[in-house]
Order: C-alpha cells, then sequence, then structure tokens
C-alpha cells in the first residue's frame, strides 16, 4: 500500500511536469521538428545531462535502492533494424499525434478528450505489433 | 507563487523528469511509459492469442499506478496551476501553422482542429488522431520503448541501440512534419 502511494505520487509527479512543462503540447513538438525554438531541446537535455551523471554515480558507488536492494541497469538487446524501423514509425506518429505515450494519459487528465482516440489507437498499435513480431526484422 | 501558474522553464522541466527517473530507480523500477500499453494489452486478453503478451502482468501494475498519476497529475496542473494554458511558440511556426489551416497556432494548449470535441465528427482529424496514435503505439513496442525508455533512461545509461531509436525518432518526426504535412494539411 504504502509503494502503491509512492508510484502514484511519482506519477503526478510527472503528469504535472509533462503539462506545466508544455511537452505535452502538440504545438511544442511540431515547433520543436522545425527547430524552431530551444525549448524542448532544453528539456530533454537538461533530464539526459542530469540523468546521465545521475546513473554513472549509482553504478561507480554501488548505490542501494531506497529498500536496500541492488540496482541493476538491464542491457538492451543489441540489433540495427528494430530500432531504426520502430523508432522512424514512432517519429512519424510522435509528430502526427504530437503526443507519446507519458503525456497522452496527461493530456487525458487535463480533460483533452480526444486523446482518448489516440490512446486507443496506440493500444491497437502495440496489439498488432505483437500479431507481426515474428514476421518483422528484428 | 505566481510562478507557478506561469509555464515552467526548461532547465525546471528537465530537472524534474531527471528527477522523476531518479525516484523511480531508487525505488527499483525504471522509467519507461509505452510498456504500459503492452500490459492493457495483455489485461485486456491479447496473451490468449498472441505469445508476446503473456506475461504476468501483475508485475508491471506499479507502472500502471505511474500512469494514473499521470492523468492525475495532468488534472491537477491543468486545473488547478494554470490560469491560461497558451503557448508562446516561435512567430514562425505560428505562421507556417496558420498556412496549413491551424488559426489559434499557441492560442491555446492544444490545436483545436485535432483536440476539441468537434474532432469526434470530422474524418479527417479522426484519421489523423487514429493514424498517429497507431504508429506510436507500434513504433513504440518495435523499437522497444518511446521518448522516456529510449530518450532519456537508455540514453543516460549510454545505450547504442537507444541513441539508434533516439535517431529514428527524428528521422520519422522530421518526414512527417516536412514532407507529409504539406500533404495532409
Amino acid at each position: 500500500m504504502k509503494r502503491t502511494i509512492i508510484y502514484l505520487l511519482i506519477g503526478i509527479l510527472f503528469g504535472i511536469t509533462m503539462f506545466k512543462s508544455e511537452a505535452a503540447s502538440w504545438f511544442r513538438i511540431y515547433e520543436m521538428f522545425r527547430f524552431e525554438a530551444f525549448h524542448m531541446y532544453g528539456i530533454i537535455g537538461t533530464a539526459l545531462f542530469l540523468g546521465l551523471v545521475t546513473i554513472q554515480v549509482i553504478k561507480r558507488f554501488k548505490i542501494k535502492s531506497f529498500y536496500g536492494e541492488k540496482i541493476h541497469f538491464p542491457p538492451k538487446q543489441k540489433s540495427f533494424a528494430r530500432y531504426a524501423f520502430g523508432g522512424i514509425l514512432f517519429g512519424l506518429g510522435w509528430a502526427l499525434a504530437g503526443a507519446c505515450p507519458g503525456p497522452m494519459f496527461t493530456l487525458l487528465g487535463a480533460g483533452f478528450l480526444p486523446i482518448l482516440i489516440v490512446i486507443l489507437a496506440s493500444i491497437l498499435g502495440t496489439f498488432v505489433y505483437g500479431l507481426l513480431k515474428d514476421r518483422l526484422p528484428h | 507563487m505566481d510562478w507557478i501558474y506561469e509555464p515552467w522553464p526548461w532547465y525546471i522541466s528537465g530537472f524534474m523528469i531527471a528527477l522523476i527517473m531518479f525516484l523511480l530507480i531508487m525505488v527499483g523500477k525504471n522509467f519507461g511509459m509505452s510498456g504500459n500499453l503492452r500490459t492493457i494489452c495483455t489485461i485486456c486478453g491479447s496473451g490468449r492469442k498472441v505469445d508476446f503478451f503473456k506475461f504476468d502482468w501483475k508485475a508491471q501494475r506499479w507502472n500502471l499506478i505511474v500512469v494514473l498519476g499521470a492523468i492525475i497529475g495532468g488534472f491537477i496542473a491543468n486545473h488547478f496551476l494554470t490560469l491560461e494554458a497558451t503557448i508562446a511558440l516561435n512567430p514562425n511556426t505560428i505562421a507556417d501553422l496558420q498556412t496549413l489551416g491551424f488559426e489559434n497556432a499557441g492560442e491555446t494548449y492544444m490545436p483545436t482542429e485535432l483536440f476539441s470535441s468537434s474532432v469526434f465528427t470530422d474524418i479527417k482529424s479522426l484519421l489523423v488522431l487514429v493514424i498517429g496514435g497507431f504508429l506510436v503505439g507500434f513504433g513504440a513496442r518495435y523499437a522497444g520503448g518511446c521518448t522516456s525508455g529510449h530518450a532519456i533512461s537508455g540514453l543516460s545509461n549510454l545505450q547504442l541501440p537507444s541513441l539508434i531509436a533516439v535517431i529514428g525518432f527524428f528521422v520519422g518526426g522530421l518526414t512527417m512534419i516536412h514532407l507529409i504535412f504539406p500533404l495532409i494539411f
């Protein structure tokens, strides 16, 4: 129960951040792909820089989790095709719908009901990937 | 406290995202949102037909709670922490969007042409949302992650696969905005 509340609070923090940072705005995604503002690059760059330092510190000093467990960073499976093709398809959708899987849910909470269509379609897309998985280059 | 009603600057937002990833790591989890779409498929019963969805979804319940939080966070941010949700876009972007038919670019948080209730009866807008969402779901799972899983978590951990995926995100995004948008709008 206590852990559930922690996950919920982290999620609320994430939702507020996505909305207030405007990373959930379709307009900001469009502007980013036109290279006409630093805003989104600043957000991703700052998160990335701080994230990189954090993870290296956790690894170097073998920092344990809050519950005293060892922290694992499972390496990603080595491949080119799946990341390149999957990435390009994701990018096409990201720019068209102007939303990625986190902000989608934030927008739902913010009251933009048409985002439900995007969410349902993304669940369908995930399902179709599962259907075709073995026939796609990985 | 007036600052809270203003849009957050990029460095605050970037810091918050890194903090969220750090908190998730420190409670023994990881930061990645698209995995939830797979979990939802499994809960809906896809595992009976497709092996890819045969897994113990209860182990991923924590991430669904994070999603629930993201929904609540969106509600709180829009209703209590924002007075006027306009976006200070680059004037060039606004002019460009206006030529594409987005008349009130930046005056609202989302374009009314795609995200007001009237889209439910507009075939073209519906198609844009359906195709966009489908590609996001399909592409994220094919690539094994989305913006949070690859661009933040993966790159922070210096994963080459994530770099390939993020380059793919941009190749796709740039193609959509610069080559396909002029054809559809």
